[in-house]
Parts: C-alpha cells; sequence; structure tokens
C-alpha cells in the first residue's frame, strides 16, 4: 500500500486524475481479491447439474408429446411399463402383464407405493391417468389411440380393451405417466391443460407423481430442482441410485453451455454440439458417451404430383420414374456426409428404420453405393441427360446439422446434373409444408415413440401428413395393417422385413444416416446413455474415489 | 403546455398502434406454432381443430382486432411455449433486464465518461492513444464475440466468474433481485460488461470530442489565461458545458441497451425478457412475441416522449408551440 498512498495527490493541478488512477487500482485489487476468497462449499449431497438446449415445457405429464418435457417427467412420475437403458421394458407400476383375450390386456400392479404426498397408489389412479391422457386436450391421445377402456377389476388389477388385437400396447404405453386421482381433484386438473384456453392451470408448475424424484423447485426456462425421493419403492426393490439432488438448468446457447460444462459449473450436458466433443474429451476429468440415437435422417421425394411445384420441367414429375429415384440415391455420398459434416457421429444408412427397434435388419439397411457416373446414365436413360431443376426444403434448427447436410447433397446432385436450390427454414415453417403438401423434395427424420418399426412404417409408408412421398402400395399396405394386429412375433417380424424391402427398394426415400448422441459428463457421474436421449437419474450414480 | 403533452400522447398511441400492426403482419412469417404444441402423432384433424380454437385461421384483421381488444383490457394472452400468462412471465422476466440494464448503464457511464475527460485532457499521451485503440474494439466488435471471449477467459480459464445465469437472487416482493447475494453480484459483471462495453467506448468517444471542443472555446482560453488552476478550468467550466448533450444522448441509448439485452441475454442465459422473446421466435409462440414488440415500443415511445416534455422546460422556444396551434 506504501506505493499507493505515496502517489496520492501533491498538488491541485493533477489532483483529481492521480485520485481517479488511485480508486480504480484499489477499487481492483479488493475486487480480485474478494472473489479469491469465494471458496465453494464442499457438499455432502451428491448433486448433479444438467443443462441442455430447451426446457421442458410444462410439469404436466400428458399435456406435451416433447423429448425434454417427456424426460423430466419421468423423474417425477412412473409409467406402468419403462424402458431400461438399453431401451427393453421392463416393471414399473405394473409388476406383470398378459393378454388375456385378443384385445384385452390386464396388468398386476405393484403394491405399497406412494405418490410423494403420501397418497397410497392404487388402479383407480391408473384408470384416471389412462382416461385423462386420452381426453381431447390430451397430447398423448395419439399414441393410445388404441385404447377403447380401462377398468379397475380390483385394487392391484386393471384391464385395457384394446379397439382391435394391439401386440405393441405395452410398448405404446411407456410414456403414459401416471397421476393421482384424489390430488388432481383437489386442484381441479383432472384435465390436461388447454392451450386455447388462455389459462395456466395448477399442474403446469406442480406434480405428484410416485417416481425416484420430488419436485422441489420449478422456475420455468432457469431452473427446475429435483430432490431424491426417499421413500421410493424402487429403492427398495434393486435400483440403488445415490443422487440427492437434480438441478437442471437450460442453456440455449450452445458455446455456453460448453463453456459451462468445461469450467465446472455443470457436471452433465446431454447436447452438446460435434464440434465440441473433441475439446471436452480432452478436458480431464470429463468424459464423452455415444450411441447411435433412435432417429434416422432421409429425403423425401414427392411422387404424387403431376409435376413438380418448384421445378421448371412443366407436364411430367421425374420423380414418378423408379429410375430418377435409384439415381438421385446413387448420387448421394454418404460416407462423406457422415465424415465431413457429421464428424464421424453418424452411421450411414440404407432404409428409413434405424436400429435399435424391434423389426430391424441389418441387410435392408446396406447404404445404396455411391456412384455418380451411374446415376448420370441412369438419369440419361430415363430422359434426363441434362438433369432437372427443384427446390429442397429443409429445417435449419432441427436435426444435427440439418442445413449442412442438406448443402452437401445439393453439391452431390449438381454433379449428376440435378440442380437444386436449398430452402432452409425454422422448423416452425419447414414442418408446415409438409403437412400441407407443399413440397417436391424435403427432410425429416423419425424417432420412434414404441421401440417398434411399425411406427416408422406406419408414418412413413402410409398416406399421412408426415408422408408427402405419395407413395401407395397395396402390399405394403396390407402388411402395415396386418402386422398392427399379428400376435405372433416370428410372423410379425416377417411382415415388418417384407414391408422394409418394398420401401427401400421404392427409392421413395434418399436415407442418409442414422444421428449419434453424445453426452458430456463429470468423468464420476455414472449415468448410460439411452438411445432415446431420455437420461433416468434413477440408473445413476456418483462414484466416490 | 397541456396541449403539447396531449399531442405527444396521441402521437404515442399512434406509434404503438403501427408497430403492433406490423409485428402482427411480420408473424405471418415465423410460421406455424401448431406443430410445436402437439406430438408428431397428433392427427392432420386435430392440428387443423387446435389452429381453429386458437384463432390462426382467422383473418389477419380479425386476429389484429382481437389482440388490440384484449390488449386494452389487459390481456395479453397465454404463452404457447410456457403455457402461461404473457403478463405474468413478462413480470417475472422484467427485473432480470431492468438490473443488467441498470448495471451496465453505471459501468458505462462511471468508466466510460473519466476515460472520455482523460482522454480528451491528456490528448497526446500513450495511455489516452492505447485507450482509444481499445475502444476501436469496443465499438466494432460484435456482442456475442465478446460475450463468448469473456465467458473463455473469466470462467473456463481463470474460473473467476459464472458462465451462465442469474446467480441466487432473493424476492423483494414480486421483484427479484440478484444485487443482493454474492452469486448473484458475480453473476451480472460478465453480462453486464458485454452490453455496456459498446455504450462505455461510445460515451468515452462522445466525451472527448465535446471536451476538446469545449477546451478549445473563448471562456475556456480566457479563464486559461486568466491563470486560474488548470483542475478548476478543466473538471468545473469545461466538463459542465460537455455534459449536457451527453446526457441526453445516455438518455436515450437506455432504451437501445434494453432491446440490444436479446443478444446478450442468449449468450449468458440471463433470464430476462430478451431470452424470453428469442426462445417465443423459435417456438413460434405468436403471443410472447406480440407482447414483447409492444412493450419495446412503449419503452422508446415513453423515453422519447419523457425527453420532449424535458426539453420543453429547458428549452424556451419550445413554449410557443402548443399555444400558436390554439390561435
Amino acid at each position: 500500500m506504501g506505493r499507493v498512498l505515496s502517489s496520492l495527490p501533491r498538488n491541485r493541478q493533477k489532483g483529481l486524475a492521480a485520485y481517479i488512477r488511485c480508486a480504480a487500482y484499489c477499487s481492483f485489487t479488493a475486487f480480485f481479491l474478494w472473489l479469491g476468497l469465494d471458496v465453494k462449499p464442499v457438499g455432502a449431497e451428491n448433486t448433479v447439474r444438467w443443462s441442455s438446449q430447451g426446457d421442458a415445457l410444462t410439469m404436466d405429464p400428458h399435456a406435451q408429446n416433447e423429448g425434454q418435457t417427456l424426460t423430466m417427467a419421468h423423474q417425477i412420475h412412473q409409467p406402468l411399463i419403462e424402458h431400461n437403458a438399453a431401451l427393453q421394458k421392463e416393471p414399473a407400476l405394473a409388476r406383470e402383464w398378459r393378454l388375456i383375450e385378443p384385445t384385452l390386456w390386464e396388468f398386476d400392479l405393484q403394491q405399497g407405493v406412494y405418490f410423494h404426498d403420501g397418497r397410497p397408489f392404487s388402479a383407480d389412479d391408473v384408470v384416471f391417468s389412462f382416461d385423462r391422457a386420452r381426453a381431447p386436450t390430451s397430447d398423448m391421445k395419439d399414441v393410445i389411440s388404441s385404447v377403447s377402456s380401462v377398468t379397475a377389476i380390483d385394487d392391484r388389477t386393471v384391464h385395457i380393451r384394446t379397439k382391435g388385437p394391439n401386440p405393441i400396447l405395452p410398448d405404446q404405453i411407456t410414456n403414459i405417466l401416471i397421476m393421482s386421482r384424489s390430488w388432481a381433484d383437489e386442484y381441479g386438473v383432472t384435465l390436461p391443460q388447454d392451450t386455447a384456453s388462455g389459462q395456466e392451470t395448477f399442474a403446469v408448475r406442480h406434480t405428484n407423481g410416485t417416481g425416484a424424484f420430488i419436485l422441489e423447485l420449478r422456475e420455468p426456462d432457469v431452473r427446475t430442482i429435483l430432490v431424491k425421493n426417499r421413500k421410493w419403492w424402487g429403492l427398495y426393490s434393486g435400483h440403488n441410485h445415490n443422487i440427492d439432488r437434480i438441478i437442471y438448468q437450460p442453456i440455449a446457447n450452445s458455446a455456453t453451455r460448453v463453456a459451462a460444462l468445461l469450467s465446472g459449473e455443470l457436471d452433465f450436458v446431454s447436447d452438446t454440439p460435434l464440434q465440441d466433443l473433441r475439446r471436452v474429451e480432452a478436458t480431464p476429468g470429463l468424459v464423452v458417451k455415444k450411441v447411435p440415437e433412435v432417429r434416422v435422417i432421409f429425403l423425401g421425394l414427392n411422387t404424387s404430383m403431376p409435376e413438380l411445384f418448384s421445378s421448371s420441367l412443366k407436364g411430367r414429375n421425374p420423380f414418378s420414374d423408379l429410375r430418377v429415384r435409384l439415381a438421385m440415391n446413387m448420387a448421394v455420398n454418404r460416407e462423406a456426409i457422415t465424415q465431413r459434416i457429421m464428424r464421424g457421429m453418424a452411421v450411414p444408412a440404407g432404409n428409413i428404420i434405424p436400429p435399435g427397434i424391434n423389426g430391424y435388419t441389418k441387410k435392408l439397411d446396406e447404404p445404396i453405393r455411391f456412384d455418380s457416373d451411374g446415376a448420370r446414365r441412369l438419369l440419361a436413360e430415363s430422359g434426363y441427360p441434362d438433369g432437372f431443376d427443384l427446390q429442397l426444403d429443409c429445417p435449419n434448427d432441427r436435426y444435427v446439422n440439418d442445413e449442412a447436410i442438406c448443402q452437401a447433397v445439393v453439391g452431390m446432385l449438381a454433379r449428376v446434373g440435378i440442380r437444386v436450390r436449398l430452402d432452409a427454414k425454422p422448423r416452425t415453417l419447414h414442418f408446415p409444408k409438409l403437412q400441407n403438401n407443399q413440397t417436391d423434395f424435403y427432410m425429416l427424420g423419425w424417432g420412434s415413440a414404441t421401440m417398434d418399426a411399425h411406427y416408422h412404417l406406419s408414418f412413413l409408408g402410409l398416406p399421412n401428413a408426415w408422408n408427402r412421398t405419395g407413395y401407395v402400395n397395396g402390399r405394403l399396405t396390407s402388411l402395415i395393417s396386418a402386422m398392427a394386429a399379428e400376435t405372433n412375433l416370428m410372423r410379425r417380424n416377417t411382415m415388418i422385413a417384407e414391408a422394409s424391402g418394398i420401401i427401400r427398394n421404392a427409392h421413395v426415400y434418399i436415407p442418409l444416416h442414422h444421428q449419434m448422441l453424445a453426452w458430456t459428463m463429470r468423468s464420476y457421474l455414472d449415468l448410460p446413455i439411452q438411445a432415446d436421449n431420455q437420461p433416468q437419474f434413477r440408473l445413476a450414480r456418483i462414484l466416490s474415489e | 403546455m397541456f396541449v403539447y403533452i396531449l399531442r405527444r400522447l396521441l402521437q404515442a398511441v399512434a406509434v404503438m398502434t403501427i408497430v403492433s400492426l406490423i409485428a402482427f403482419l411480420l408473424f405471418n412469417y415465423v410460421g406455424d406454432p401448431v406443430n410445436n404444441l402437439v406430438g408428431q402423432e397428433a392427427s392432420f384433424e386435430d392440428r387443423q381443430e387446435l389452429r381453429s380454437r386458437l384463432g390462426l385461421d382467422d383473418p389477419f384483421l380479425v386476429q389484429f382486432g382481437r389482440f388490440v381488444t384484449n390488449v386494452m383490457r389487459g390481456d395479453f394472452g397465454i404463452s404457447y411455449r410456457m403455457q402461461r400468462p404473457v403478463e405474468a412471465l413478462i413480470i417475472e422476466r422484467l427485473p432480470a433486464t431492468l438490473e443488467l440494464v441498470l448495471v451496465s448503464a453505471l459501468l458505462a457511464n462511471f468508466i466510460g465518461i473519466p476515460l472520455g475527460i482523460f482522454t480528451a485532457i491528456r490528448r497526446n499521451s500513450w495511455l489516452s492513444r492505447l485507450l482509444l485503440t481499445i475502444s476501436l474494439v469496443g465499438v466494432s466488435l460484435p456482442t456475442f464475440v465478446i460475450g463468448i471471449g469473456l465467458i473463455y477467459l473469466f470462467s473456463v480459464s481463470l474460473g473467476w466468474l459464472p458462465s451462465f445465469g442469474r446467480g441466487e437472487t432473493v424476492d423483494i416482493g414480486w421483484w427479484t433481485t440478484g444485487m443482493l447475494t454474492l452469486a448473484g453480484l458475480k453473476a451480472v459483471i460478465l453480462p453486464a460488461l458485454t452490453l455496456g462495453l459498446f455504450q462505455m467506448t461510445f460515451i468515452q468517444r462522445l466525451v472527448r470530442a465535446e471536451m476538446i471542443e469545449v477546451l478549445e472555446s473563448d471562456h475556456i482560453r480566457t479563464a486559461r489565461a486568466m491563470g486560474l488552476p488548470r483542475t478548476l478550468v478543466n473538471y468545473k467550466y469545461a466538463l459542465r458545458n460537455t455534459l449536457l448533450p451527453v446526457i441526453t444522448i445516455i438518455g436515450l441509448k437506455l432504451g437501445e441497451l434494453i432491446a440490444f439485452s436479446i443478444v446478450t441475454e442468449t449468450v449468458f442465459q440471463w433470464p430476462g425478457i430478451g431470452l424470453l422473446f428469442i426462445q417465443a421466435v423459435s417456438f413460434a409462440d405468436i403471443p410472447v412475441m406480440a407482447a414483447y414488440l409492444v412493450m419495446v415500443a412503449f419503452v422508446f415511445v415513453s423515453i422519447s416522449m419523457l425527453i420532449d416534455v424535458l426539453y420543453y422546460f429547458v428549452d424556451p422556444r419550445l413554449k410557443g408551440v402548443g399555444a400558436g396551434s390554439l390561435s
């Protein structure tokens, strides 16, 4: 301090300037001393600070069928049957289940289960939750549209009747979470919130589940704190997780999210951008876990229109010719896309069914061989020696590197003479183009809610708002409706294989790749990565030295 | 006087109406919110039904009319994304933005003005030249680059300051403040610097330019010739004349800080209204976007109205305007 004191003003001429200098110096020194003194206390609690790009939209488990919303809801509530880390079905609130008639499923419920506020769980809560999930304002109603009624036989038995035989009902109900009827009655939330009503309901920020974690604090978009349910029945039946507290803080900007992980402010990031994985991997104390996500990325060709909307070619639709579709499939270099654009974080695809779900066949997923000379010859053969022009519709905020992938495809198609204009838009503008059938050539990705190939085949092989190929094949249609009711697994998988083969050979889709998923976390956090991108903290452990 | 203010008020209402009309026109280009409101399994009929219940199928003027009538009743609707009333969301987020803006305005002024004075008085010293060069960086670098740079330096490399969020907050009635906790104060430093850096360098350059001009004016030269002490001349006579125009501009810039906070809030995940707006855009959350734009228009209109009214008192030439129009 001696130096500082001696520099205090001696004459009025330089007085103020020197004083400002001194004050600035002193306050800066004091400030950084103060920063240095602030030492974080080492907590005895096992806390996981977790982040990803966006927050859960609501805490109401039936109001939004959306990834992060359901992920959060699954920590708090439980379904009858749930997926384990390998995405296999496991008993949750249902101990056992069986098909007792072609259209009737019986579920035996767990005993001695309590909701977070102490209310006992019973069959009536299951009936209530299924009715709530099937209500008009529920966003889960389409997932279980095959259910015709749910009844409680006694306190511990529930019957679910389906409209027709439905072998995959157990797969379809893994996201139907169970709420307490009396709690919902008490707080006036017997129905999911109606977005159009202009009212916020109690269930948007409050929960009462039977799950491993209890909602302690909910500040939408800022932080959500979950604490361990110390009376959770699962703790006494095999799930011995040791997580006391989960703090979820969404960070929209991916650079900030990675910085917060590197600086030690976060323990787990479930959507790290590809370009930062190497950096994270090189940081001591952090690990990267990777798995192929159950999501296939592909382009669709609209074959149904008499002519393309966006092409100067009039009077005919080049996509109605199988040879043109095959040529486009051959012109795309999937290896280059997965290596260059996806930085190795994708697996080249040959079909629209991703690995990891029931009915996947490796042979049918062999990528079409890249051959641009062959493609050009095929185009010439089919009457387009000079190619044609059209527009490719692409999202720019939905899939990993979506716009960059489309740009690469534009270049690859240009080499065979197809001149593509890229129209990359946010998803709020891209998806309506599909739903309103205003696209010739589009990008889409498709995950699975049921982990069964029927989900992909019915949405991408039958005419509906997500399938703008306009491709209709009688055999394919009858296979898809037959597999929905076929209860013999072997016969069913044969049907799936045949249907997949039909779609593959029709070339109405250009499958690109199966996206991979990367989670980054502290090395002491043992949390199994899941191909559905839904972390389950009941399966996690914090390892001690 | 009364007529003058009344006329300004009418102009303000007109501006607000036009802003919300333009905002509404723009909403046609942000896309369809319905897709974000239902799961991918939802049928086409379900989507159509929700769209018509939300009134998204109505003609543009009907939608706008409904919006204006609701706003008159103080009802901004419900956020599609958060499922909560928009007024509640904005009131919840406003303190974060206002505190950030306040801290960065304070930083900008308390650092920018002294630096401006210093670089004006010591025009030729190497330190002034260095400060001017640095200020060029502040004026020209985009906010998000500065933000990420600061995060990299102070959070990742040095580990001194948090890279995101508001730290701990304390509730005072409906107002949540981060100014009363150590974590909250630490959290505000980087975002406030990022947001305020442009203003700081701008104020520094403005003060310098004004001051150099004033220092060359007759009354300062006279004062110097009279042999008055340097300090007295510089800080009493010169500085006062310098600051008058500067204060006006600082006032106007305050509104800009609120509008610019969008980028800073996104980089630092600062839970203010700017972040709320950006997330609303990517979700096509029309009620939130509409309310935000109306609010920003309101802030700008009220600041400029306040300045106009102040000018009325400061500048005697304006006093004739209202009376003149009466006759």
